[in-house]
């Protein structure tokens, strides 16, 4: 079965950019899409990720004072 | 082959790393950060990512989103100074500053802002009780270069931060003379504002600098100098209020921030204390060359511990202009005289309004170098 994906969206690519190395170094699978329009304007990229990473992502970031503008599952 | 010693200019050479990084961006990533999602962009983002995180870990900074890029020191101090002052309010700075702080702070006095200067004495030193005495119930903020660009002479930045701390004010730091070559961190040195410039000390291209914004600005309070785009909310017509967009308006230097971030991994393999002892060294041979030529009046500190590379001095009988094109012409030694932008400095020091020659040597100046500038200084003042 496919795995349910999520996305975090930021408030500029700056911390989208920032929070892919954090994630990364946390051992948590994620790239850095297109911010889906139906989502969003914000900035041009977000964080693609499993579901089931969504809580410890948003841990991590927390963690590393990187905001967070909003999560949607896709 | 010509001796650079104009390094308080802008330093060079630059690493090798820093034009390679620079190359590198130009022809395999060059693309827009912070615009587009495709992965050119994203990569672009990323050079531009790490070396605003790199430039936190050097500083001391906690939140890499509080360093904002500006074009040089100059604009990172004009947002400091412009976003913050309001008329009615005053600020506190010294008599050894840069025209990159004084020109502002004097159009903003004409806009009902009071400026308190505080004078140094004749080597550059800064006493920070007088700084304290001139602190006033409507001061909010006090200005400082972390060392003259004429002199070289430190100023006392930490206990001047101690200062403000108590007195609940912000310090503002102009560290163009410093960043790279002394040992910085935003908060052992209570440091509010730092700005900073990428070309000098830091070893990075021109055209690169920034302002980190420490915890305690409020950065409601801190106005942007320039709005436009900046690739996020971009369906409304206000200026973003996070950070670092709100200061980062317009297609960012990603090129040079490429070289800048190549510049600061230089600096921290080889380690900012061991850059500092190099320099004092070159400070030490060149100090005890040209004090011992007769004619010559060298300014600022007795110590090179209490210094940084700019290192002003006379030649007895020549004006500082006649010594700097014929240290050159017949010499080939590259320097700067005259005022350095620097005229309150320059009054401090007793050295207005003819000013000095000024001789500046960089992490890639030798030793044979700095005996070929004695050498030639003696020859000058020899006739």
């Amino acid at each position: 079965m496919k795995v349910k994906q999520a996305v975090i969206l930021f408030h500029t690519s700056s911390h989208a950019i920032r929070a892919e190395k954090i994630l990364q170094h946390e051992g948590i699978k994620c790239r850095l899409v297109p911010v889906p329009r139906l989502l969003s304007s914000d900035c041009g990229v977000c964080i693609r990720l499993a579901e089931t990473d969504q809580q410890a992502a948003g841990e991590a970031l927390s963690a590393a004072r990187i905001e967070m503008a909003g999560h949607a599952v896709l | 082959m010509p001796v650079y010693l104009d390094n308080a200019a802008t330093s060079w050479p630059k690493p090798p790393a820093v034009a390679e990084a620079m190359l590198h961006f130009l022809q395999k990533i060059g693309a827009s950060p912070g615009r587009s999602a495709h992965r050119l962009s994203i990569e672009a983002g990323r050079v531009v990512e790490e070396t605003r995180e790199g430039l936190a870990q050097f500083f001391g900074a906690p939140d890499p989103s509080r360093i904002v890029f500006a074009s040089n020191a100059t604009q990172a101090i004009n947002l400091a100074l412009r976003g913050l002052l309001r008329p009615g309010t005053e600020v506190v700075t010294s008599s050894m500053e840069h025209n990159s702080v004084m020109r502002p702070l004097r159009a903003l006095e004409r806009e009902g802002v009071r400026v308190r200067v505080v004078t140094a004495d004749s080597r550059g030193h800064l006493d920070p009780v007088a700084m304290e005495e001139a602190i006033r119930p409507a001061t909010s903020l006090i200005v400082l270069n972390q060392a003259s660009n004429v002199s070289g002479t430190l100023l006392p930045v930490a206990e001047v931060g101690r200062i403000a701390r108590r007195h609940g004010l912000l310090l503002l730091v102009d560290s163009a003379t410093t960043a790279g070559a002394y040992p910085i961190d935003i908060e052992r040195d209570c440091i509010d504002l730092l700005a900073f410039t990428g070309h000098k000390s830091l070893y990075g291209p021109t055209g690169t600098g920034g302002l980190v914004i420490g915890d305690r600005v409020d950065t409601a309070a801190l106005d942007p100098l320039v709005r436009g785009g900046t690739g996020s909310r971009s369906e409304s017509e206000d200026q973003p209020t996070f950070l670092p967009d709100a200061y980062e308006s317009g297609t960012p230097n990603t090129t040079g921030i490429a070289g800048l971030g190549a510049a600061v991994r230089w600096l921290q393999s080889t380690g900012v204390p061991e850059i500092r002892r190099r320099q004092i060294a070159q400070l030490q041979q060149l100090e005890t060359g040209l004090r011992a030529i007769p004619g010559v009046t060298v300014y600022g500190p007795a110590d090179a511990r209490q210094r940084m590379a700019p290192l002003s001095f006379n030649i007895q009988g020549l004006s500082p202009s006649d010594a700097g094109l014929r240290l050159d012409e017949e010499h080939g030694i590259l320097c700067r005289v005259g005022l350095h932008c620097a005229p309150a400095a320059h009054r401090t020091l007793g050295t207005s309004p003819d000013g000095t020659v000024r001789f500046a040597p960089g992490a890639y100046t030798t030793p044979a170098d700095l005996d070929q500038a004695i050498d030639a200084v003696a020859t000058l003042a020899a006739e």
